[in-house]
């Protein structure tokens, strides 16, 4: 077997990997928004039980919900392009583009944060009635999936830094754009069902 | 600040009670035995690198085996525990144990059996034989492989915690039904454990079942098209794509319990607009269809089985595909069948019920199609075969007490009575574990490289099916009469206690047939050299696992074999496939890094159960350390050259060469007589070398 069969015989057998592993990860992401949808069903059974408290009409902000959701349809965007960059593999591009990514990611959990800690502040807590149990553990998950992905993005882009793109690192950003992709996703839902519906 | 460091934990937790001390003496002076022994033989380097660190699918199904069948004997004691309570305590007696450990014995029995004996052993036989049987050489990500292993011993680990460390077990029945298993009602960390065995191994299950339906939808070889699938591959594959359609639901359910107890959320409390009957609707959405997953790749076995022993091709393979697919989506819609008394409507609980009853018409079409295979084959009796008529008789009776019950007006008489109870035992005894046993028998040459003793077999097999029939018929019975299940203590007037002795009777008489399978193992290891299977395929099979050698060496096959039929192998046989030139092979390299992603998630249990929080927190970031430290790894492959693969061919070759020539076929399987006769000579001779020694 010649060398040349042989670095073939190899790229064959990576190509083949990453088709695994993108598929492997469409499955987990379908596991994901099951868990999803059990919180999205508990909210939709629980959401009437406030126990006399203020409802979500009396309590969101509508504006500050409509923000978060630009900024992280922006997000999105970004990612998207970091995605061409990095197919097209030009390291500076990425680490921008990924990196407004990133930061957009910051401001939509600072304001989710904000959000929160106003409501714990004035009393409504999620062990105070049904309904805030079911509100602060839906939006919470997504809160948590959200920081999980920058976690994940800060350590890939730092290890793009070091290594460059190799193709290892380019299906790491792919994997990571699904992921950043799913939770926009999950994130309209939430905006509809949880911040539009409370007015509807 | 000792509440910070060790949170509720204190001396007060330590096992005390009499049959948690003596639960925790036999677990560790087994561990201390175990430790002597891989000290003395110096074998822990070997055990590191070769075992735990593995991440060879024929490993890790060994390993499962070990650990499945250790829980196996553990939930057995459960069991056989539950029924002495019932038969000694009627009237003036209250039998031995005290109404709460009763309780926690019926859950741990439940939890145990379904998550770590059924759901071990099932994991086992797909990991051993599924790449076989799809020609493969790994799987498609080996290291989730390992890792779901790995929680899955978290999980074994945590549920035997109560008696192992301390604390008490659930005593909520084996689901934990709300509002029971909320911090009011249940305020001790029996649920904390409970919650958190079944958390950890549950997320190693989904990524198992992840991992298996790429390795089955994206590794097959050349020409095996869907409809070319073995049919255990099939059943694994419904199965897997049920796992990881419901898993995920028993994780947030989890969660969600999880919340209530720590945090003081309201999901499923009495107070402040909480839901209970809500936690049984999401609990049995998973709890159902756990059932099928269990189920399905023992239909499969089955397939393999009937095919192999009477010598011919699966009948009707398309419609037994499509009854697994058909088993498989149906089960995901039935669960509320579970609770008809909740008070649904009558609409609501007629097509729940009518749903129930469907189901019956995909599983019949399965049983059809083996009594087709059958007929007009040339049988062989094998112990697998004997396995597969039991699991006939039994799974039947199950399948037809179970329309029963899917009737509503029905059901609200039998609901949680003991009827139920021998119901989903006929079910699952018959269908899940038979179907383990079956396939541990059939493919236990291509494990061990050789095969199992078939005479002690058989009685295995009989005592099985007597000791179900004499156990479950007087719960049957008592279910009719009135007798509602996990009850510890009843009137005498009631005249139940004959069949509840009747009950442990049988449960004994099972249990008899459990030291004969193990007595089974060991009397076919003493006679290995007479047992041997140099061939590779010694039941004359069909599908390609039999192609490679027994043991298949660590890559399965060295050519990848092309797949042109369905009975792949069988073809193959009969006409002498052309030989392929060797080529390099890639392998994964072993890792430990699922092992410490799963010591730290057990951890991170252990710091929840206990309300020790620094614990907790200080495990879960080391469970993202361990996890960049792997997914960042790029070097996780290692490549055997096409050379080496052809010595290592030759060799192997050669040494089946010598082994059919020195194969002894001059004595039979030996009887349980002769078994006794040879430990005795042997425990005789080891005594007398022993004084001579002295001397």
């Amino acid at each position: 077997m010649t060398h040349h069969t042989n670095a073939e015989a190899i790229s064959v057998h990576e190509e083949a990997a990453n088709d695994r592993v993108m598929f492997g990860f469409w499955v987990y992401l379908m596991t994901d928004l099951l868990m999803f949808a059990i919180l999205f069903a508990v909210y939709a059974v629980l959401h009437g039980n406030t126990m006399g408290g203020p409802t979500g009409r009396d309590l969101f902000n509508p504006k500050l919900a409509l923000s978060e959701t630009l900024i992280l349809l922006t997000s999105s965007f970004t990612a998207g392009m970091g995605m061409i960059a990095a197919r097209r593999g030009i390291k500076r591009q990425v680490l921008v583009w990924f990196g407004i990514t990133f930061l957009l990611g910051l401001a939509f959990l600072g304001i989710e944060l904000f959000e929160f800690a106003e409501f714990i502040h004035e009393g409504h807590t999620m062990t105070v009635n049904a309904f805030l149990s079911s509100f602060f553990v839906l939006v919470g998950t997504h809160g948590l999936h959200i920081t999980s992905g920058l976690l994940w993005l800060a350590v890939t882009l730092i290890f793009v830094i070091k290594r460059g793109l190799n193709s290892h690192l380019v299906r790491k950003l792919a994997l990571l754009s699904l992921f950043w992709h799913f939770l926009d996703i999950v994130w309209i839902f939430i905006f509809t069902v949880v911040y539009l519906g409370a007015f509807v | 600040m000792k509440e910070f460091w060790l949170g509720k934990l204190g001396w007060h937790a330590l096992p005390h009670e009499w049959f948690t001390i003596l639960g925790s003496i036999s677990f560790v002076m087994l561990g201390l035995t175990v430790i002597a022994g891989l000290t003395y033989t110096k074998r822990w380097k070997w055990l590191w690198n070769e075992w735990l660190t593995s991440v060879d699918p024929k490993r890790i199904g060994i390993m499962y085996f070990i650990v499945g069948g250790f829980m196996l004997l553990r939930g057995g004691l459960d069991a056989i525990m539950i029924w002495l309570q019932q038969s000694l305590s009627s009237g003036a007696s209250h039998g031995y144990l005290t109404a709460e450990h009763f309780q926690q014995v019926f859950t741990a029995h439940g939890n145990i059996m379904v998550f770590f004996v059924a759901m071990g052993l099932i994991f086992g036989l797909i990991n051993y034989i599924v790449p076989l049987q799809i020609g493969a050489r790994d799987l498609a990500s080996p290291f989730m492989n390992t890792l779901g292993f790995w929680l899955y011993v978290a999980g074994v680990v945590m549920v035997n915690m109560f008696f192992l460390f301390g604390g008490e077990y659930a005593a909520t029945g084996w689901l934990a039904v709300a509002p029971l298993s909320g911090k009011a009602f249940s305020p001790g960390v029996g649920v904390d454990y409970w919650i958190w065995s079944l958390q950890i191994s549950g997320v190693g299950t989904t990524l198992g079942a992840i991992n298996f339906i790429m390795t089955i939808l994206k590794m097959r070889a050349k020409g095996m098209t869907l409809l070319k699938m073995p049919l255990f591959t099939w059943g694994s594959l419904c199965s897997m794509i049920m796992a990881v359609s419901v898993f995920p639901l028993l994780t947030m359910t989890l969660f969600l319990v999880f919340f209530d107890r720590y945090f003081g959320t309201h999901f499923f409390t009495t107070d402040a607009g909480g839901n209970a009957m809500m936690y049984t609707n999401l609990i049995w959405m998973w709890g159902h269809p756990e059932v099928y997953i269990l189920m399905l790749p023992s239909f499969g076995v089955f397939s393999e089985i009937v095919s192999t022993f009477s010598r011919k091709p699966i009948a009707y393979y398309k419609s037994n595909v499509l009854a697994m697919i058909g088993v498989s989506s149906i089960a995901l819609l039935v669960w509320l069948h579970h609770f008809f008394t909740m008070g649904a409507s009558a609409e609501v609980n007629s097509a729940f019920g009518v749903a129930t009853m469907i189901i019956a018409i995909p599983t019949t079409v399965l049983v059809f199609s083996w009594i087709a295979t059958m007929y007009k084959g040339r049988i062989r009796f094998t112990t697998p075969m004997l396995w597969f008529l039991g699991f006939i008789a039994i799974f039947a009776l199950g399948g037809i007490s179970g329309v029963l019950l899917a009737i509503p007006p029905v059901d609200f008489q039998l609901h949680n009575s003991l009827f139920l109870v021998a119901h989903f035992h006929s079910t699952v005894i018959g269908g899940v574990l038979f179907g383990i046993f079956a396939g541990l028998n059939y493919w236990f040459p291509k494990i061990a490289g050789f095969r199992l003793n078939e005479r002690i077999g058989r009685y295995a097999v009989w005592a099985w099916i007597v000791g179900f029939f004499v156990a479950f018929t007087p719960l049957y019975i008592l279910g009719l009469m009135g007798a509602t299940r996990r009850l510890d203590h009843y009137d005498s007037s009631k005249g139940w206690q004959p069949f509840y002795i009747m009950a442990l009777v049988g449960g004994l008489i099972i249990a008899a047939g459990v030291a004969l399978q193990i007595v089974q193992i060991i009397a076919s290891i003493i006679q290995r050299k007479r047992l041997r299977d140099p061939t590779g395929d010694p039941w004359d099979g069909r599908t390609l696992e039999w192609a490679t050698a027994s043991p298949p060496p660590s890559y399965n096959f060295a050519v990848i074999p092309e797949v042109k039929t369905r009975d792949a192998y069988f073809e193959m046989k009969h006409l002498h496939a052309p030989k392929h030139a060797f080529e390099d092979i890639h392998m994964p390299k072993n890792t430990a890094s699922g092992i410490y992603i799963s010591i730290f998630a057990f951890l991170a249990g252990f710091g929840f159960v206990w309300e020790i929080n620094w614990l907790a927190v200080v495990s879960i970031i080391g469970i993202i350390v361990c996890l960049i430290a792997r997914t960042f790894n790029e070097d996780s492959e290692y490549t055997i050259p096409a050379e080496v693969v052809r010595k290592m061919e030759k060799a192997r070759t050669d040494k089946a060469d010598t082994h059919r020539k020195d194969s002894r076929d001059d004595e039979d399987d030996m009887g349980l007589i002769e078994f006794a006769k040879t430990v005795i000579t042997w425990a005789l001779g080891i005594a007398l070398g022993i004084v001579r020694g002295k001397k």
